[in-house]
């Protein structure tokens, strides 16, 4: 007997609701039925229900109105516990059983009734059954409940009115006046909710927030939670506001610094630093309180301050130099996670000097904390060596002992990334990295790492001064592993095959094994390199083994089947097919702070063009023009910020035509706008084929008309100046019902001005190996000028100018200057409007202001004219 | 041992009896329960759901349940029907208009198999009001001569005067005692 119980516990895991099973559950929800009630046994139930709702058992709608009704018999028991027990059901089941409004009468009592401990619960499971119209007969108990006198129901019904904004915000909307009301409330929690329900009715008028904050920032709150509220508030007015240190609104959250409270003073430091404008001269006092707070005995606060610190040291790493020396303190923290950051921070502001004995410290406990923080010290890492490559040694062992080290996919990941960004940036680190990364892959359970770092070997080993020694390590990938990392490294070993020569022979023996491999995606590419390589033409190489394809693969895809739907006598041309978006991932480097923000909008980026392409291809007007070639990527903003109209245009370029996007919104929301075209002109011998126009256009909706352009006759002439005018039909309408007069009369809005550049014609395209391009397109459209840029100050801005203005992708790292150097060579390359590739090199000398001698090859004689002369 | 159980609880006058209030919205069934439970007029809202409250008349301990009359609310009623000892309908004697309404919901209410048992008592309600029907009219309106095997009585009240209400008790105490 005993030794069953034992073993019953061992598998319930001391849980004992462990083997509930719905149906016998809902079977003893019956018992809700009997007379009379027995509550001590009714809540067992009922806890039994909640258990299994939390465990995300479905229960059905039939079941779940059947045993919500059941569980309504419950009010006749006056028993606190099984009540309460009741609103929690009341609560869960809302959503998913029907008719739950059969218990807003008892509830509505209960939250006005004498027992306490009912009101505030009654009120929260009331808002979760109560929709629009059923509020507005329990509006009037709502407002009372506001401004109770009893804390737990005003905070309650704050709340409840938090939650319900979302469905019935112009109801909420009447109950300001009990909000005011509850903020001159003397309990710290209720002034805190009541402030927050003030701000979240008055969030969409710009003006009352910030009324509202300059009056509360005059009569002071007596919560330390209203306080950080409002700070938050401020802080998000200064950032829409673009708004510096100046502001009202910045003078209230520094006086914040000298409150009492801990949190506060946290709260207000944490956001001065976090702020954009914020100088030297504002953070010095943030940042001296959390220095304070370092030498706290407390852990929290403490950690609150290191942690903050931490993310400022990236930012203005000199202001945090002053906390070095509390910093050093906090190393041996006993808390590992402070000591961590306490590090991690001082890597980012210390000195050259103290690299070494830091990194010995952080060695001695790293494998004490846990992966996440793991990645905080790789991070830090990634940073140092960008700040000071020398040490790039040092820190590639230690990284390269940490990669050895067991942890899970995202620590392993940040190593390998971190190793990457290294070699990309310090070419003398090359060697070493690479080596460090071979011998991670023999031993790596990551694929997506291993055919990340195959790829990279591929690219950078044949460049090196001795590339046979990788030759082994990736052909061991070929023996050993799965299928996608064998023709990741089949792909390597040919780009090495194309690069070296002297490679040449064995590499060929190698990938002849592959041709037997048993995957087909390794063995069609083992084919086609063979293939490929025994051509022995240097054209064919770059074409297909070094540079690879630059398609949009979604692009890609949808000209394939289109092409396969219709089948032609023409052979599928490559040229038709949208190119992909040259990510930003160049310009990561340069900005080791925002490298989170950068990756997330690339994704969009990369998307962004194809989802044109589709829109653009469902209007029957655009269907002659062949495909998208290019759409620009930022729209230009052609109307100033909060006028009546916003227009926004984008560009999008095909063969022989420009479709310009415009994406209006009417900020009017006492007109509605029809039939609204946006007429250009120009001199330049563009020629205006179509327009076409949204038909409706209503108050703060955006909606977008087309304008067809037909490029003009002469090739080299690409490059135009439109004037804009917007013209509609106005029809006046009710602000509050939105419903438009039927009589409208025609108006027109004047734009800005609209330029159509070179960069407008060229989309960007990586090449991986410039100078096997360079050769393979061949000195046939050659052509070369001179030019003096004397406006320049600097190499790095002359480069950002052109690269800018060209349109083009800089390639193997040619748009850095090493510091100190006067001269440099910039490699673009891209693909011109029709899919003519166009490389350009740009040698650029610093003198009085900048000298470019600029050299453009294309497969097209007018492309290399349009770029060649565009610069003048 | 359960009959035994009731027996005795019987004698004490301790089992509760279970008391449904139905009728159409507005005919004054949350007023008569609040004036059974506390003896006063209490101000009403219109019943969303139900009111429940334990009433104890003359050593008896009743359990009513007051049950929203609203049209959207009529179809729950039913989920109430269950262990009721009797049922006290209430009519709005002014309401003309819907006493025909008034009729059918009881009609079909009283074929419920779970009311076979159940004791009717009808408040002819808001007598006090000039022009109200009198107890034989809605005793006709509703056709309550008709009805079989039913023990039932029909009482004119005043919940806001607080008249008839106990007469109609006392006959519906002494009812349920007899019944058991």
């Amino acid at each position: 007997m005993l030794k069953r119980d034992k073993k019953e516990e061992e598998e319930a895991g001391g849980n004992p609701f462990f083997n509930l099973e719905k149906t016998s559950v809902l079977q003893e929800a019956r018992t809700f039925n009997d007379t009379p009630i027995n509550p001590r046994k009714c809540c067992h139930i009922l806890t039994k229900i909640l258990y299994l709702l939390n465990q995300g058992e479905h229960i059905g709608t039939t079941e779940a109105t059947e045993t919500f009704f059941a569980m309504t018999k419950l009010f006749q028991s006056k028993d606190t516990t099984l009540r309460r027990m009741c609103y929690m059901v009341i609560k869960e089941m809302a959503t998913i059983s029907d008719d739950v409004i059969i218990v807003t009468s008892s509830l509505t009592k209960d939250m006005t009734g004498k027992e306490d401990q009912f009101r505030g619960p009654a009120i929260r499971a009331l808002t979760k059954i109560t929709d629009t119209t059923m509020l507005q007969s329990i509006e009037r108990y709502m407002k009372q409940a506001i401004v109770d006198k009893n804390a737990s129901v005003s905070s309650a019904a704050l709340t409840s009115s938090l939650h319900l904004m979302k469905t019935s915000h112009d109801v909420i909307k009447r109950w300001v006046n009990e909000a005011q009301e509850a903020v001159s409330s003397s309990d710290i929690m209720v002034q805190y909710h009541a402030l927050g329900l003030l701000y979240h009715i008055r969030k969409n008028d710009k003006l009352a927030v910030t009324k509202l904050v300059s009056k509360f920032t005059r009569h002071s709150l007596k919560s330390p939670y209203a306080y950080c509220l409002l700070i938050r508030i401020a802080c998000k007015l200064l950032e829409e506001d673009d708004a510096g240190s100046d502001s009202p609104m910045f003078d209230f959250i520094e006086s914040c610094l000298r409150h009492k409270s801990e949190m506060v003073i946290y709260e207000a430091a944490h956001a001065i630093v976090n702020m954009k404008h914020t100088g030297t001269k504002e953070l010095a006092p943030a940042v001296s309180v959390l220095q304070l707070f370092l030498g706290s005995p407390k852990p929290t606060l403490r950690f609150a301050a290191v942690r903050t610190l931490n993310k400022v040291a990236m930012k203005h790493p000199s202001a945090v130099t002053a906390c070095n020396l509390d910093l050093e303190n906090l190393i041996t923290d006993v808390n590992r996670s402070i000591a961590t950051l306490a590090i991690t921070t001082l890597l980012k502001t210390g000195s050259e000097s103290s690299v070494d004995r830091l990194m010995k410290q952080i060695s001695s406990f790293m494998s004490e904390i846990s992966d996440e923080f793991k990645i905080v010290v790789v991070e830090a890492i990634k940073s140092l060596c960008m700040k000071f490559p020398r040490k790039h040694g040092v820190m590639m062992t230690f990284l390269s002992s940490m990669l050895r080290e067991e942890g899970g996919f995202d620590y392993k990941k940040a190593i390998v990334d971190t190793i990457i960004s290294i070699v990309e940036e310090n070419p003398e680190a090359k060697e070493a990295g690479l080596a460090h990364l071979c011998e991670f892959i023999e031993d790596c359970e990551h694929t997506v790492l291993a055919t990340r770092i195959l790829h990279l070997l591929g690219r950078e080993g044949p460049r090196t001064l001795n590339p046979a020694k990788y030759i082994r390590f990736i052909y061991n990938r070929v023996i050993l592993e799965n299928a996608a990392v064998r023709a990741a490294a089949v792909t390597a070993l040919a780009k090495f095959g194309a690069h070296c020569q002297n490679l040449l022979p064995s590499i060929i023996v190698l990938l002849e094994r592959s041709e037997l491999d048993m995957d087909d995606e390794v063995r069609d590419r083992a084919t086609l390199y063979l293939n490929i390589l025994k051509e022995h033409q240097m054209a064919l190489n770059s074409a297909f083994i070094l540079n690879g394809l630059q398609v949009s693969i979604v692009g890609l895809e949808r000209a394939l089947h289109s092409y396969y739907q219709e089948p032609s006598e023409t052979s599928f041309d490559m040229k038709s097919v949208p190119l992909a978006t040259q990510p930003l991932t160049e310009q990561k480097a340069s900005a080791p702070g925002e490298i989170s923000g950068a990756k997330s909008s690339e994704k969009v980026a990369a998307s962004r063009q194809d989802v044109y392409a589709e829109q653009l291809s469902s209007i029957p007007e655009f269907a002659s023009i062949g495909p998208l070639f290019k759409s620009s990527s930022l729209p230009v903003e052609l109307t100033e910020a909060e006028t009546e109209y916003a227009v926004q245009c984008i560009k999008h370029t095909f063969a022989n035509h420009i479709v310009l996007q415009f994406d209006c919104t009417n900020t009017l929301n006492d007109q509605f706008l029809e039939d609204v075209t946006v007429q250009v002109e120009t001199n330049d011998g563009f020629e205006v084929l179509k327009y076409i126009p949204t038909p409706k256009l209503a108050y703060n909706v955006t909606s977008t008309t087309y304008t067809l352009l037909q490029l003009p006759e002469e090739p080299s002439q690409v490059t135009g100046t439109f004037t804009c005018t917007m013209k509609f039909v106005v029809k006046d309408c009710d602000p509050n019902t939105g419903e438009p007069d039927d009589e409208g009369y025609e108006d027109e809005y004047v734009l800005e001005d609209l330029e159509i550049a070179v960069g407008d014609h060229v989309q960007k395209v990586m090449k991986p190996n410039f100078g096997a391009s360079w050769d393979e397109i061949g000195p046939e459209n050659e052509l070369e000028d001179t030019y003096a840029l004397s406006n320049m100050k600097s190499l790095d801005e002359a480069i950002k100018n052109i690269k800018d203005y060209l349109g083009m992708q800089p390639c193997e790292r040619s748009d850095k200057v090493p510091e100190g150097k006067s001269s440099h060579t910039l490699y673009l390359a891209g693909v011109y409007r029709g899919g003519h590739d166009i490389l350009a090199r740009a040698k650029l000398a610093m003198g009085d202001g900048v000298t470019m001698q600029i050299t453009v090859r294309s497969t097209d004689p007018h492309a290399s004219e349009v770029i060649a002369s565009a610069v003048g | 041992m359960g009959g035994l159980l009731s027996y005795f609880s019987g004698l004490f006058g301790s089992k509760e009896r279970r008391i449904l209030i139905l009728g159409l919205d507005g005919a004054g069934k949350t007023t008569i329960l609040y004036r059974l439970q506390v003896g006063e007029v209490v101000t009403t809202i219109p019943t969303i759901g139900f009111n429940v409250e334990t009433v104890i008349y003359k050593n008896l301990k009743f359990q009513v349940w007051d049950l929203g009359g609203q049209t959207s609310i009529r179809p729950y009623w039913r989920c109430y029907y269950s262990n009721t000892d009797a049922i006290i309908y209430v009519v709005d004697s002014m309401d003309r208009d819907r006493i025909g309404i008034s009729k059918q919901e009881l009609v079909s209410m009283l074929e419920e198999d779970e009311l076979k048992k159940a004791i009717l008592v009808v408040f002819a309600n808001k007598q006090d009001i000039e022009g109200a029907m009198t107890v034989t009219e809605v005793a006709n309106a509703l056709g309550l001569s008709s009805l079989k095997n039913r023990k039932y009585q029909i009482f004119k009240t005043s919940a806001i005067k607080g008249e008839g209400l106990d007469e109609a008790m006392d006959w519906l105490s002494n009812s349920i005692l007899q019944q058991k």
